[in-house]
């Protein structure tokens, strides 16, 4: 059977999907330990050159010991961290070609923008004339010729960030590590500066490792993502497989908004199978092998997005259940309708506000029917 | 709706500020007194201040005074600044709590004790007493002062500057020169001042560790004040507050100068976007 694609693709990058690529930062059963608390946990992991690729997960999951670990902040317990084919065991930091751009920026008070971004050339004893052709090239990469002479807290945050940065692409690195790097700034800063990001990342052809507990900023950005949860990585993907097609409900919990409901296997058959929901009674047919046998309980697991909402009942009584309208939340763009079913479980369906006008609406306490395609869901076994 | 101060305030204003400079004040004004009689007014007069400067017994005590302060300071603000460093940056090692006390203890110790156990050292030791031996002490009890201002700035230093600054070539030796040192400065300028102006006005500390040869200005003054007081070293202390007066007004205008600045530009900053 052919795989069907899902999400947007990026045709010709997939180097995770070649064998016979060889990856450029390897994590090998890595672990690190900060007295009892285990922050990673005998972890393996390989990224590849030109990737743009994210560490997700909440606080404390491990993924900001990962990437000290790789600028050599932190020496890992066991196990042992490859760059482009070198140990970095041993390797001091202020020796390895990475570079790193602060949570905190850490732009150094005492020098101006221009000093900043000079500071790591100076450090190569790089000659003058370059080092300031160099600067004047990052200065106008981030769009701040105007401010080399200004001193950071004479900038605003955005354009900290934009030295930060700039301080950090400057010598050139095969690596780029963003720790939170989009955090301190409003939204609206924050999503032009996710575009910037990976349009000069595919432009330098660097390697971008960024860590975020933000899922819309890993989403918008890399190339693939590592949903990391208590020092283990739970799911590597990209960004549209692991929302659409998750490997576990932590990860289907985690990114975005879902409807998990418990089910027990009641058929299968091939490449499909039928299920039955504990809660609702409701049978429940897909379009998707399970790993499990009949009788066993697994979770399905739909987006509220695909989740139909009307009056009619259905012409089928699967995939579809019943219930009453309890809450309803509107967004503007989106209206998300809390469905009450049986036993006060809730069901939840996002409805995109296409009009501005409504025949009928529907509204609070309606009585309502909730349907969805086959194929809408997935099956999670764990 | 605005108050003035109360009555009592103001009483207590006028009694606080009296109780400590009444005593301050007299001493200036009877350094311009004419007469030889230190509590008698015999009108106004520059005279001691003239005989002061060529008084050479007192103007080598002060020179002695000046030179000590200047070494036992620096030595003690770079002994401070590594205590510091190591009570801040170290995190939890074996004995850390004993040292932070060790270094700690000298500024509740009584100076009787801490001239007298060092004395006892230099004795013991065989060490000849004299212009080093007070540098020595002075830094021993100074440089726990400047552990303190300088650890109190290291407290809100952000460590991600030193890790950025590695994390772009740079060796840690040459990190804490061109990084950390500048912006922990301002601390380990105060530092050095507390360490000077201690060392500038002890007696007690002086008394026991000097030599023959080695008098320094406050020993001067209270040797002379036992043969009873003179006018001349009313002229002394008048010129000692007023130096000191000077340079605390200028370095706190200065602060304040910069801070207000540098809140205009962050104001400035963001007010741009």
């Amino acid at each position: 059977m052919a795989k069907k694609p899902i999400g947007p693709v990026r045709r010709d990058f997939a180097p995770w999907d070649d064998p016979q690529a060889r990856p450029y930062i390897e994590f090998r059963n890595v672990t690190k330990k900060f007295g009892d608390f285990t922050a990673v946990d005998d972890l393996s992991l390989k990224i590849y050159e030109r990737e743009f690729f994210a560490l997700l997960g909440g606080s404390g999951c491990g993924k900001t010991t990962m990437m000290r670990m790789l600028a050599g902040f932190e020496t890992p317990n066991a196990g042992e961290i490859f760059l482009d084919g070198q140990n970095l065991a041993g390797v001091p930091p202020y020796k390895r070609p990475v570079n790193m751009m602060f949570q905190s920026y850490a732009l150094f008070p005492h020098m101006s923008v221009e000093a900043n971004i000079a500071f790591g050339l100076k450090q190569e004893g790089m000659p003058k004339d370059e080092i300031a052709e160099r600067v004047a090239e990052m200065l106008k990469l981030v769009k701040l010729q105007d401010f080399a002479k200004r001193k950071p807290h004479q900038l605003s945050g955005g354009q900290r960030q934009r030295v930060a940065l700039a301080r950090s692409l400057a010598k050139k690195p095969k690596v780029l590590l963003l720790d939170e790097p989009l955090g301190a700034l409003d939204r609206k800063l924050r999503e032009e500066t996710q575009f910037e990001l990976t349009d000069l990342q595919y432009e330098l052809g660097m390697t971008f490792l960024i860590v975020t507990h933000d899922q819309e900023e890993a989403m918008t950005m890399a190339d693939r993502i590592a949903v990391m949860d208590r020092g283990r990585i739970i799911q590597i993907a990209s960004p549209a497989e692991i929302y659409e097609v998750p490997n576990s409900r932590f990860v289907a919990d985690f990114i975005g908004d879902i409807n998990l409901m418990e089910c027990k296997v009641t058929a299968r058959n091939g490449d499909t199978c039928r299920l039955q929901s504990v809660e609702f009674g409701c049978e429940i047919d897909t379009a998707q092998a399970v790993d499990a046998a009949v009788g066993d309980t697994v979770w399905f697991a739909i987006r509220p997005e695909k989740v139909r909402i009307s009056f009619d009942e259905p012409e089928s009584r699967v995939n579809a259940v019943t219930g009453e309208v309890w809450d309803i939340a509107y967004l503007g763009d989106v209206s998300i309708y809390h469905t009450h079913i049986a036993n006060e479980q809730t069901v939840r369906a996002t409805v995109a506000n296409r009009s501005r006008v409504v025949e009928r609406p529907v509204g609070w306490d309606d009585k309502v029917w909730l349907s969805w395609d086959r194929d809408a869901g997935v099956i999670l076994t764990r | 709706m605005r108050q003035g101060p109360s009555w009592f305030n103001i009483t207590s204003l006028v009694l606080g500020f009296s109780f400590l400079y009444l005593p301050i004040v007299l001493l200036v004004i009877y350094s311009f007194n004419a007469s030889r009689l230190v509590t008698v007014w015999g009108g106004f007069s520059t005279q001691w201040y003239v005989s002061l400067f060529n008084n050479q017994q007192l103007l080598d005590a002060a020179w002695v005074t000046v030179r000590v302060a200047f070494a036992s300071a620096s030595i003690a603000t770079v002994l401070g600044t590594l205590a510091a460093l190591v009570l801040v940056r170290s995190g939890r090692f074996a004995g850390r709590s004993l040292f932070s006390g060790m270094v700690y203890a000298p500024l509740v110790m009584p100076e009787v004790i801490l001239g007298l156990s060092l004395l006892l050292l230099f004795v013991a030791i065989d060490q000849a007493r004299g212009f080093w031996t007070i540098i020595i002490a002075h830094t021993t009890f100074a440089m726990c002062y400047v552990a303190v201002v300088v650890q109190s700035r290291l407290a809100g230093f952000d460590t991600s500057l030193e890790e950025a600054a590695q994390d772009l070539g740079c060796p840690p030796v040459r990190t804490f020169f061109s990084i950390t040192l500048p912006i922990i400065l301002p601390g380990v300028v105060a530092g050095w001042m507390l360490a000077f102006t201690l060392s500038l006005d002890d007696l007690v500390i002086a008394s026991f560790t000097t030599g023959p040869e080695a008098t320094t200005l406050p020993m001067k003054i209270y040797s002379q004040v036992r043969l009873g007081v003179t006018p001349e070293i009313n002229a002394v202390c008048t010129i000692l507050v007023g130096v000191v007066t000077v340079v605390v007004i200028f370095t706190s205008l200065i602060t304040k100068r910069r801070e207000m600045q540098r809140q205009q530009d962050m104001r400035r900053a963001e007010a741009q976007g």
